[in-house]
């Protein structure tokens, strides 16, 4: 069965006719042409396909493309139009990556979980559920959990989210679309 | 993956409505269960019903205490819930050690408790798997068993619920609602999933046209405290081996007044430990009594092949969350540092 969707990605608008078995995550390679998110374990195990759907990080492999319909996907791509944005500026200067497979991936959940972390969400080493979140390494490589890399690049992923966390909240937002 | 037909029906009732009409319809939220258990061919909906954009997404404070979460609230945004983090901890704490976070922005209220079984067996069609096609025989039986039960199995079925999220619900006395093509109807959260029997195929007592809208949590009781504690093979994103919730509420005397424990990675579905709750109720607090307790509840374990080590994990780790409930509810003084007796 097909339909007719729209995504708007990277602030693009795109109307494709996909087959209702698609995922987003081959939506968006196979009919956008946005090669930016990786199909890693095409099972939401790896985070290579980590996307900001609606401003939240998601595994575009396990959701069903009809099914996000008319909402707004941001890549690792489409993160800034000038430059760098502040998070991709951190992953080259602290060598974050290895064979970068897994770096759109990482950056797109680096983006969501400091929303998160600015929004006051806890997380599982979160002690004290009420208290202000402070990004201890601890808490970076658990929010960080959802993404896995081969490389094993994560001292200098942890690295990266650190200068991030430790620039001026105005330089964080970057440009964000 | 099998071709289906894809419906986003505009209200519950246009919802139920097509389950009610196709044997074959399957209702879909987060995704992050349901599209990969169809991309592994073990689910085959000819139907799926897009349930995500109904407005089943807030949590209300319900009249009297309590609170209403819909079946479409995001485990992420139910962990991060004030509400939640204040009166319910225990449920923040399991949805937090629940999968990744990418995955919790995805998965909903009404998906977690729906989700199927990780059995490697179930997961692959390749094998013979009764919960799966029923009929076809168990191939977790004297297979990889590391995730299988200790308690409530059979011969057709040792496969356990994966989900940390029910085991809160179940010791929060939590309630079900579900719509079907006769009303609502409200199911106890304990009793929400079954055991297999020689009907491994079931997971819940949910009926097939029936949709999860919500579900109802009792009003916090004052000065009880409550957690949950995952043991897993690694420290993030992975099932549990075993897990604990409990809720404990103890008077000045130290005594305890309200007590509830329910494991997780054990069962077919959460484990309710009454025997140990029928001991404790009203005894004081100790780690000698938490012992006892957990011995009692654990005297009728029958782990399968494989899984033998979850009695003594189970044991330890029932004392140790109760032992550090008692020590929050009584700011330390209670006799918890005591010795944990004789196993």
């Amino acid at each position: 069965m097909e339909m007719r969707i729209t995504l708007r990605v990277d602030g693009a608008q795109h109307e494709v006719t996909v087959d209702t078995r698609t995922t987003l995550l081959d939506a968006l390679r196979d009919r956008i042409g946005n090669y930016s998110p990786k199909k890693g374990c095409d099972h939401g195990q790896c985070g290579s396909c980590t996307v900001l759907v609606d401003d939240r990080r998601v595994t575009s492999c396990l959701s069903l493309a009809v099914a996000q319909d008319s909402r707004d996907v941001v890549t690792a791509a489409g993160l800034s139009d000038e430059g760098l944005h502040p998070v991709q500026q951190a992953f080259v200067d602290t060598d974050a990556f290895q064979c970068g497979y897994c770096t759109p991936g990482q950056v797109c959940s680096v983006v969501g979980m400091l929303d998160e972390a600015g929004q006051g969400a806890p997380s599982h080493v979160t002690e004290d559920l009420d208290a202000e979140v402070e990004l201890t390494d601890e808490e970076i490589r658990e929010r960080m959990s959802g993404n896995l890399c081969r490389c094993a690049a994560y001292p200098n992923i942890v690295a990266a989210i650190r200068q991030v966390r430790d620039s001026a909240p105005a330089d964080r937002e970057g440009a964000r679309p | 993956m099998r071709p289906f037909r894809y419906e986003r029906p505009e209200d519950t009732d246009a919802a139920v409505a097509l389950l009610s009409e196709h044997d074959g319809a399957r209702p879909l939220a987060g995704g992050t269960n349901l599209v990969d258990l169809m991309k592994l061919g073990v689910a085959t909906p000819d139907v799926v019903v897009d349930v995500s954009r109904l407005p089943l997404d807030t949590v209300d404070p319900l009249d009297g205490g309590g609170a209403r979460i819909g079946a479409n609230v995001r485990n992420a945004d139910l962990a991060a819930h004030p509400l939640i983090r204040r009166d319910y901890p225990v449920l923040s704490r399991a949805l937090l050690s629940a999968a990744s976070p990418q995955l919790r922005n995805l998965a909903t209220t009404g998906g977690n408790l729906l989700q199927r079984t990780r059995c490697v067996y179930f997961q692959d069609v390749t094998t013979p798997c009764n919960k799966r096609e029923p009929g076809s025989g168990c191939s977790a039986i004297g297979g990889y068993t590391r995730y299988h039960a200790v308690f409530g199995h059979s011969d057709d079925c040792i496969a356990t619920h994966p989900s940390d999220m029910a085991v809160a619900l179940a010791v929060l006395d939590a309630t079900v609602v579900a719509l079907g093509p006769g009303g609502e109807r409200r199911i106890p959260a304990a009793d929400f999933h079954r055991l297999p029997g020689d009907r491994p195929h079931l997971d819940t007592v949910l009926e097939r046209d029936e949709l999860v809208v919500a579900v109802e949590l009792p009003p916090p009781v004052t000065g009880a405290v409550s957690t949950y504690r995952k043991v897993r093979d690694r420290a993030s994103f992975a099932f549990a081996l075993v897990s604990v919730a409990a809720h404990l509420e103890i008077d000045d005397d130290e005594v305890i007044t309200g007590v509830r424990i329910a494991c997780g990675g054990v069962a077919h579905k959460p484990w309710r430990a009454a025997r140990a709750e029928e001991l404790l109720t009203g005894r004081a607090a100790s780690t000698a009594a938490f012992a006892e307790a957990a011995d009692a509840e654990l005297a009728d374990a029958t782990p399968v092949e494989g899984a033998e080590f979850k009695v003594p994990l189970l044991r330890r780790t029932i004392i140790a969350v109760l032992r550090d409930l008692a020590a929050e509810a009584t700011g330390g003084r209670a006799g918890i540092t005591g010795e944990e007796g004789p196993r």
